[in-house]
């Protein structure tokens, strides 16, 4: 089967465009990752002027700063509850479902960099490995975040450890946001898909998901370029 | 290993044209995302617990080369470092020859000290950990001051008074101490940390140093210190902090100091 794949990018390079190109990332999915962003780079810039001494002169105000911060950390999580509950969140629970699992191939493909022979589905391991670390780091965030904010409760030991755990996770998330943003500048369809419409062409999908391709263009027909463009529609509206 | 249950309804029959796009990867799979989420909370728990003792021990393994560092970037680090707060728009700053401290209020003898007067009184050194409420700590701090209570002596406090108030010059800050504690031998007006100067950042010229009580009772930019009938809650204390803000057996804490 891999070589199937391999024969059929090939030969694709002169008949690209003709193909309609795949929804990747539907209206829900879209509000959620940007939603979640904004509050991401506001929690990295007040988390900085927080942190680092030199922009904390710079912008003072401490209060108003931190609280800020509380407020967006506790907001965190809302959008992507919020699209995981609700009944249009379908694609969304899926992907989430996709990101969790990886495939025997997936997973040699991350540990000995043998990318022959591995075809990839709708994420590959290095986004699976980024969301996987996102999601963990940002739960230890609220944790360490709470037991700093709330600190009544705890322990003056803990909450040197919450605050030491806290900058320490903090470091690499900056590293894994900034990580996730330059492969997204890398690979300008992808991005144009999370920015623009949720769409990435054909061409895309069979040379980067080349697994994820056959599952949505081996259906019966069309669900794909009928029924989910209008509904995109409407959620931009 | 035990989650391998959950792997299958992508498998064979899964009906076709009910959700074209949302059946997952073919198994079979493994549930590594999960795994990544487990493993980084157990992580952060252990930072939790562990967190203090790892970090002094970073301090003093990493401290020494940190100091050599050339580039700045090491100033990033989380390592033994201070947090600096200023609860105004801008940076308070003033230079040592403009600085003066008043001490008035319920005393018999008010008066204006400068820099320079200062540092010709009796000289106290204390080396504590500088530990923040919300958890941040600085081990080792080498603090060059003035005890307060030489300075009360100095304006002689009369009958009645029972506190003090203390106020910044960034014009917002103030703090409060009962005479009782202003009196304790590690209580200071410090005009020297690590060694140099107090930096504007840091609180400088002079600022207060109260070695048993949390950070945010050291206040910075010693401006005023008013001798009162009554305890006035300071800067913090009135956004919830407790006036009496023993390290270790306030806000909400009763355990032993640290």
């Amino acid at each position: 089967m891999p070589s199937e794949v391999v024969t059929d990018v090939t030969d694709e390079t002169g008949t690209l465009d003709t193909e309609a190109p795949l929804l990747r990332f539907d209206g829900i999915e879209r509000a959620v990752h940007w939603s979640t962003a904004s509050l991401f780079i506001l929690l990295m810039l007040t988390g900085a002027a927080l942190y680092a001494g030199p922009i904390s002169v710079l912008v003072g105000n401490r209060e108003t700063v931190r609280t800020v911060h509380v407020w967006c950390g506790l907001l965190l999580p809302v959008p992507l509850l919020i699209g995981v509950v609700t009944r249009r969140g379908r694609r969304l629970r899926a992907d989430l479902r996709r990101l969790n699992r990886w495939t025997p191939g997936e997973r040699r493909w991350f540990r000995r960099r043998t990318r022959a022979g591995v075809e990839l589905g709708k994420f590959n391991p290095g986004q699976k490995l980024n969301a996987a670390c996102v999601a963990g780091v940002g739960l230890v965030m609220l944790a360490t975040g709470s037991i700093m904010h709330w600190f009544d409760a705890f322990p003056v030991d803990w909450r040197t450890g919450a605050t030491f755990a806290h900058d320490w996770f903090a470091l690499g998330l900056w590293v894994l946001v900034i990580g996730h943003v330059m492969f997204a500048i890398r690979d300008g369809d992808a991005l144009e898909a999370m920015m623009v419409n949720g769409r990435v062409p054909a061409a895309w999908a069979r040379r980067k998901a080349p697994r994820w391709y056959r599952e949505v263009r081996g259906e019966p027909h069309g669900a794909e370029q009928g029924a989910p463009a209008t509904q995109v529609r409407d959620s931009e509206a | 290993m035990s989650d391998d249950r959950t792997e299958p309804e992508s498998a064979p029959g899964t009906a076709p044209g009910t959700a074209p796009d949302t059946g997952p990867d073919t198994p079979p799979d493994t549930p590594v995302g999960r795994r990544v989420v487990l493993g980084l909370i157990g992580v952060g728990a252990v930072g939790v617990l562990a967190g203090a003792r790892v970090q002094d021990w970073l301090e003093r393994v990493l401290g020494p080369l940190i100091s050599k560092d050339g580039t700045g970037l090491a100033a990033f680090l989380p390592i033994g470092r201070f947090r600096i707060y200023t609860v105004t728009g801008s940076l308070p700053s003033k230079p040592n020859r403009e600085w003066r401290l008043r001490v008035d209020g319920m005393v018999d003898d008010p008066f204006t000290l400068t820099y320079r007067e200062l540092l010709a009184m009796p000289v106290t050194r204390l080396t504590r950990d500088f530990q923040c409420v919300t958890g941040w700590r600085v081990s080792d701090v080498d603090w060059v001051g003035v005890r307060l209570s030489d300075l009360l002596e100095r304006a002689g406090v009369q009958p009645g008074a029972k506190a003090l108030r203390i106020h910044s010059f960034d014009g917002a800050y103030t703090e409060s101490l009962t005479l009782g504690q202003a009196r304790r031998p590690d209580v200071l007006a410090a005009y020297r940390l690590d060694g140099g100067d107090i930096s504007d950042a840091h609180g400088g010229p002079v600022r207060l140093y109260v070695a048993p009580m949390y950070g945010y009772k050291s206040l910075k930019w010693l401006d005023r210190i008013e001798v009162t009938d009554e305890v006035h809650p300071g800067y913090w204390e009135n956004l919830g902090y407790d006036v009496d803000a023993w390290v270790g057996r306030s806000n909400g804490r009763s355990d032993d100091a640290v």
